[in-house]
């Protein structure tokens, strides 16, 4: 009967008040840049613009898609996010399969689970990971990007935790029908966790797409940039104003700059309504066990 | 095939089909994980040998065969080199205040988020605080750079607000530590909520309106039902992070910091990063990471330990 007194009541709306303000603050620093793309640049240098575009235009975005390297930059990071979520997601679902087996079925499985793990603790880091891909030759190459990060073994495992929850059932019965795990795999288990397979597909999506270091050690030629990287270029090591404020010059690119990091951003904008409808979901299937 | 074997299948023919069905097949499934298998090998063990260069002066053209062995000579200097315990410190002091803010904060905010009875608000504002996780630190850092100007909207703000002179934050030791916890905890805290909310969610309601009938309060009941439930999984999460105490987020502090604020900024990560990659100086540079790595490892198998020992966890 809480609900009813006076001062839960007061409190509820004190509540609903504050957390409403937080989350609104939370975003207005992504507004903010948003209304300074879409500002002339004079009055957005000037730091005239805080919450509504001053002199309305396209102008910045304009300049942006004119930049041949942005737009090379562009197509590499819709190359590798497409390719690497691909394989990514071929490679990782098909060996979750065979890991979500018992070991009554598949003997070895505990061997190869802990095979996988270990790397999950413990890694050779970054200089010997970079002079791997010195020594295979795979400098300035697109599968560089790719092949590294391809195996997920938390991705690995959240499949692995879903097929286990698929009913034993259906297999069985494919298997007396003649089925082998190849079979079963494409027409019971995918069809089945297609929920999941979105959601991590989604998941590595973004991981692709928002991936900027690897671009800077493996890529050389400025051309092959994937986008992230090309961006952490241009706004991050390009910002003087964390050295010197005085800068005149760089404060020009102001426009130039939110219209990129929103450009940026922009995939991951609209594929998060997708997203957080099933990340919460993703997040309790990786949770819950046996 | 007529009625008759149907009814009667061939005891022959039934054992072939088993033996080519999926109970008898394990090669197959060995087939399926051997993709994974060998990218794992090339990409994540063949580079753990590429660590015996920590205890060698790795030359690129000898390779690591020809490269002459120095013994423990970059992990001694490394150990007495005073910048190396700074930087040490500064990951430590980064790492333990955001486990805790990350912790205590949305704790908070997923009690008061769970009071809110308006579900499209409810949902509205998970919506907006989960979004910054989604965003890469080069974006997020875009923003901040550009925010956290001397001329940007949030020194406009205090200034107009509070009167108070432009504060350099990313500029000033002391603020760019203040920046990075705090903009860390903008980034995460929505999304750490959830893990909180799903455990609310699993407090049997009988235990509220059993203490309703006995006349508890909201108060009452958020100390003795919610927050008593919540700790397991409170304990769980803050002994996993213990493992992540040397940490501090490599692609967040590289995309703040700045040569200005080293002394405050720098982490063991970046340091890495910037002695290998950008000096050549291959071994010493492994011999840091190698250090760091080993100490992470104890540290994660200790923490699976106690979580194991305190709550019941288990990863898989």
């Amino acid at each position: 009967m809480y609900h009813k007194t006076v001062s839960y009541r007061l409190f509820s709306i004190f509540n609903n008040v504050l957390l409403t303000v937080i989350s609104i603050v939370c975003l207005l620093p992504l507004y903010h840049l948003l209304m300074v793309s879409l500002s002339s640049s004079a009055p957005a240098n000037a730091g005239l613009v805080t919450f509504w575009p001053v002199g309305f235009t396209f102008e910045a975005y304009a300049k942006t898609f004119e930049n041949a390297n942005f737009l090379s930059s562009l197509w590499v990071s819709v190359q590798r996010t497409v390719l690497g979520t691909v394989l990514a997601m071929v490679i990782n679902a098909v060996a979750a399969y065979a890991l979500s087996k018992d070991t009554r079925v598949f003997r070895a499985r505990n061997i190869y689970l802990w095979y996988f793990v270990v790397t999950m603790l413990f890694s050779g880091g970054l200089i010997p990971g970079y002079i791997l891909i010195l020594k295979l030759g795979l400098m300035n190459t697109l599968m560089a990007l790719i092949l590294p990060v391809t195996v997920s073994v938390y991705n690995l495992i959240l499949l692995l935790n879903f097929f286990r929850t698929v009913p034993k059932e259906l297999e069985e019965a494919a298997f007396i029908d003649g089925a082998n795990h190849l079979r079963s795999f494409v027409s019971i288990y995918l069809p089945i966790s297609m929920p999941a397979i979105a959601t991590i597909s989604l998941f590595t999506m973004v991981m692709h797409w928002n991936a900027y270091f690897d671009g800077l050690i493996y890529i050389k030629e400025s051309m092959d940039l994937p986008l992230a990287s090309f961006l952490q270029t241009v706004i991050v090591q390009a910002d003087m104003t964390k050295f010197d404020p005085s800068i005149v010059a760089n404060k020009s690119q102001r426009t130039l700059r939110a219209s990129q990091i929103f450009i940026g951003a922009l995939p991951i904008l609209l594929v998060y309504p997708i997203l957080q409808r099933y990340f919460v979901k993703g997040i309790v299937i990786g949770a819950v066990k046996e | 095939m007529d009625s008759n074997t149907l009814l009667q299948p061939n005891p022959k023919a039934a054992r072939k089909s088993k033996r080519n069905s999926g109970y008898k097949q394990p090669w197959m499934l060995h087939l399926m994980v051997l993709p994974a298998v060998l990218l794992v090998f090339i990409f994540s063990y063949l580079p753990m040998s590429g660590l015996l260069m920590a205890f060698q002066d790795y030359k690129a053209g000898l390779g690591i065969s020809g490269s002459p062995w120095v013994g423990l000579k970059h992990f001694r200097y490394m150990l007495e080199n005073e910048y190396f315990l700074q930087i040490t410190w500064n990951t430590l002091f980064f790492a333990c205040s955001k486990i805790i803010m990350n912790l205590v904060i949305p704790f908070i905010f997923a009690l008061l988020l769970n009071e809110v009875r308006n579900m499209g608000l409810k949902r509205s504002i998970q919506t907006l605080v989960y979004l910054p996780h989604f965003l890469s630190w080069v974006t997020l850092s875009g923003i901040l750079i550009d925010v956290l100007a001397q001329t940007g909207l949030v020194n406009q703000f205090l200034s107009s607000v509070f009167g108070i002179k432009p504060i350099f934050f990313l500029g000033d030791g002391f603020w760019f530590r203040f920046t990075i916890i705090f903009s860390d905890v903008w980034k995460e805290f929505g999304f750490n909520t959830i893990i909180i909310l799903a455990a609310l969610a699993g407090i049997n309601p009988a235990l509220y309106e059993a203490a309703e009938v006995d006349g508890a309060n909201r108060i009452k009941q958020t100390m003795h039902i919610t927050i008593p439930a919540l700790i397991p999984i409170l304990i769980v999460v803050a002994t996993l992070a213990l493992g992540n105490v040397l940490n501090a987020n490599f692609d967040q502090v590289f995309n703040l910091y700045s040569p200005l604020i080293y002394q405050q900024g720098d982490i063991i990560d970046t340091f890495v990063y910037r002695e290998g990659l950008l000096s050549g100086q291959f071994s010493f540079a492994t011999a840091v990471g190698f250090f760091k790595s080993l100490i992470s490892l104890i540290l994660i198998v200790i923490s699976y330990r106690l979580a194991y020992k305190f709550a019941g966890y288990r990863i898989f």
